[in-house]
């Protein structure tokens, strides 16, 4: 499995959440994961109920069976200056041209240079050995952009090499290239059943492809579960009202005739059924629009209780019970 | 209507605040969306959110409704979906506004979608003189830096809105934000891409050529030369003198950037514009509210309410979703042990004769078939447990809907809110962008009276 896992997908898919869901299902039976967050919106702390991430990779989570999550939120400046400090030892000439604005120009407006500094770190935590010469990581997991954005993001080299013929970030970009288009990565996309994720999910697959990019897996988040199928719903369309009404009273809620608890509840239901059954025709169409992908596909069931950390570990033991671990 | 036990239960549960008996917490306020389309006062609306909560369509809903009445409308939209664009017949890319064909009223509806390499370039040409531009928009750096690094997109919707705001042809400009990675960047690209273009390091960068020769500033120009040789070796010497070359070009127009930024920046402050944050009712999308709402607080912007996309709700919503599950099972049940003597009804039956708004006398006896022991295996009976599962669920969705909400109330309780129901599908026509409309503005229906 590729041990550098980039998760993207439309604003408001919960692309976070799956990443931090991913992280703790790659980190059981003992691996060690990195979390990374490259938009300094400290999503992932807020997911894990903790308090903001420093540029700094730490322990966030345990996953079941020993294994260990880390974060770290990527300060593109930060990132800069460690990176100055590497090639160049500037020492408090870094702080200097800080003052300056220099900094903030290069990783504010330089061309890509900021997207260089972030993948970059990324992949430098997936080739980190320690000493024994084992990875430190089996797995670095990145947060990424958003779909409309992914492959411009991760195609730095394109952005970067036209403009910096030579010089460190030039070489700086090309390694970080040769790591994202190997199978050492699997770019993954998260949508919802509807209808704007799902076309966004397609054209960001076309243009992954396009740049060579490699792509993992869809993983459709927030599916709702299924609580009448076909036959249900036929049997609603014929079935008379006063079948309801009596079933509902039959229920214990009150009385089948006309005005009763029960029969004044028949036509707000039937109204939710209709609602349904529309919402299910789309997410049907929608579900065989993703299987025209030919991607192996994930579905990640909506929880009734709103996202939490116990939610969490649900979604990540969803995931490792679908194989999202141990295949590429 | 009346009082309803299983209701407050619900609320209690739910949000604590069980002291009026209603489920729903009214907001302070109810934002009226008509009188701020119709008052010719307003002449630009600007919604903002974070991506994913329908931002795009909310502003052309409210174009359309403010066309339909009697307003002359643009709407500038920056990444507006396929089928949007096309609902609006704008899915051109030719960066002017179109007028959009359908409209029904006196109004006219107009719709643009930017394009901001174009709307870079023409800054560029109406600051400099042709030779001039020309050089500008044949550096490769100025082809990256336009054709969208951090900001420009941000710094061109702003500049759109003040070219069309200049042009003073419509009543009403409507402006969609750029799907940032946070709400907030709109606010700040612009500034952070001015003061880059005005500031500092730039004036450094051309200095040399400026001041070559003096006498006095020899030890600068040491310094600066240790400083660009840096940057040269870190970004290789050809993209430093190319950023030379553009800055240098560039020059003369720093006045102009700086001076239709801050222009924009005051058009966004003054009376006739209205901010509208637009949400769904998830924690997120309303934690990114709340801090735009403070933001625009500190930057003097004018809010004019919170629109929440999305809400769900129920017709009802009497039931609560603990008594509707118990049903359900009363009626799965009884396909297991076959029984007719009603005991499915007793289960429920204290809390049934609590229904004070039942006078009717079979609430009090809610099994009006007792003899009906095939009823177990009736088929009617399993799909009304369905029926009762999927609004057991809905009711958990409003409860969990009114609990975000709620957080948001607390901490910004001034904030008028419009709440827009939810559809089952997207928005592809006109038809659906008026529907959208009326939901904006029914919202007042949807909600209790705010109790006193």
């Amino acid at each position: 499995m590729s041990r550098l896992q980039v998760v993207s997908g439309k604003g408001g898919t919960g692309k976070t959440t799956v990443a931090a869901a991913l992280a703790l299902a790659l980190a059981t039976e003992g691996k060690r994961t990195l979390l990374v967050e490259v938009e300094g919106r400290q999503g992932i702390a807020q997911l894990f109920e903790t308090e903001a991430l420093p540029y700094e990779e730490r322990k966030i989570a345990v996953a079941p069976g020993g294994g260990e999550v880390y974060a770290l939120a990527i300060d593109p400046e930060l990132a800069l200056l460690d990176y100055l400090q590497m090639f160049y030892k500037l020492g408090s000439a870094g702080r200097a041209l800080k003052k300056l604005g220099a900094i903030d120009f290069a990783t504010t407006i330089a061309p890509g240079l900021r997207d260089v500094l972030l993948t970059g770190k990324a992949c430098e935590a997936v080739r980190r050995k320690d000493r024994a010469g084992r990875f430190v990581y089996d797995y670095v997991i990145m947060d990424a952009p958003p779909t409309g954005r992914i492959t411009r993001f991760l195609n730095v080299n394109d952005e970067v090499a036209g403009l910096a013929k030579i010089g460190p970030i030039h070489n700086q970009a090309q390694a970080v290239m040769r790591v994202l288009k190997s199978a050492e990565t699997a770019v993954h996309l998260v949508t919802l059943l509807e209808e704007m994720p799902v076309q966004e999910t397609v054209d960001g697959i076309a243009e992954l492809r396009a740049a060579r990019l490699p792509v993992g897996r869809v993983i459709v988040n927030m599916v709702r579960p299924q609580v009448l199928d076909a036959t249900d719903l036929e049997l609603l369309r014929t079935s008379p009202r006063t079948a309801f009404a009596r079933s509902l009273s039959l229920a214990g809620l009150g009385g089948a005739r006309r005005g009763g608890s029960a029969e004044r509840l028949v036509e707000p239901l039937l109204a939710q059924a209709e609602e349904y059954a529309e919402r299910y025709a789309l997410e049907q169409e929608q579900r065989s629009v993703l299987g025209e992908l030919d991607l192996p596909l994930h579905e990640l069931p909506l929880l009734a209780e709103g996202m939490d950390l116990a939610g969490l570990y649900e979604l990540a033991s969803e995931l490792r019970k679908q194989g999202m671990q141990g295949v590429s | 209507m009346s009082p309803d036990a299983a209701r407050a239960t619900e609320t209690d549960r739910s949000s604590g605040h069980a002291q009026d008996g209603t489920r729903r917490l009214a907001p302070t306020r109810v934002l009226d969306v008509d009188p701020l389309l119709d008052d010719p006062g307003t002449r630009i609306i600007v919604c903002c959110g974070s991506g994913g909560v329908g931002k795009t369509t909310t502003a052309a809903a409210l174009g359309l409704r403010a066309a339909e009445r009697g307003r002359k409308v643009v709407v500038l939209t920056i990444d507006p979906a396929r089928r949007l664009a096309q609902s609006m017949g704008i899915d051109s890319l030719d960066n002017v506004p179109r007028r959009v064909k359908g409209t029904e009223g006196d109004g006219e509806l107009h719709a643009m979608m930017l394009d901001m390499k174009r709307t870079f370039d023409e800054v560029v040409e109406a600051h400099a003189d042709p030779e001039r531009a020309a050089t500008i928009l044949a550096n490769p750096f100025y082809q990256s830096l336009s054709a969208g690094f951090a900001g420009t997109q941000e710094y061109m919707a702003m500049e759109k809105l003040g070219q069309l705001r200049a042009r003073d042809e419509w009543d009403l400009i409507v402006v969609d934000t750029p799907p940032s990675r946070s709400a907030l960047d709109f606010l700040d690209a612009p500034k952070r891409l001015g003061s880059f273009l005005d500031g500092r390091l730039i004036r450094l960068l051309t200095a040399p050529a400026k001041l070559g020769g003096r006498a006095g500033m020899k030890f600068l120009n040491v310094g600066m030369s240790m400083m660009t040789g840096t940057l040269g070796k870190l970004l290789g010497g050809q993209l430093l003198k190319d950023v030379q070359t553009f800055v240098a070009a560039m020059d003369t127009t720093f006045g102009g950037f700086r001076t239709r930024a801050d222009a924009t920046y005051k058009l966004l402050q003054a009376p006739g514009t209205a901010f509208l944050v637009v949400a769904a009712p998830e924690r997120d999308a309303l934690r990114e509210a709340a801090y735009f709402v403070e933001r625009l607080a500190a930057e003097k912007m004018p809010l004019a309410g919170l629109v929440l996309n999305r809400v769900h709700g129920s017709g009802a919503d009497q039931l609560s979703a603990e008594r509707a599950l118990a049903a359900a099972e009363n009626l799965e049940d009884s396909r297991i042990v076959d029984q007719g003597d009603g005991k499915a009804g007793v289960r429920n039956s204290p809390e049934t004769q609590g229904r004070s708004d039942s006078p009717d006398p079979s609430a009090a006896t809610p099994e009006p078939e007792p003899s009906a022991d095939a009823a177990s295996a009736d088929p009617v009976d399993q799909v009304t447990a369905g029926l009762l599962r999927l609004h057991a669920e809905r009711m958990q969705l409003l409860a969990r809907e009114q609990r975000t909400r709620d957080r948001f109330t607390a901490r910004h309780p001034e904030v008028a809110v419009a709440e827009v129901a939810a559809l089952p599908g997207d928005v592809h026509d006109l038809t659906g962008l008026r529907d959208i409309g009326n939901r904006l503005a029914d919202n007042r229906r949807e909600l209790p009276e705010p109790s006193a």
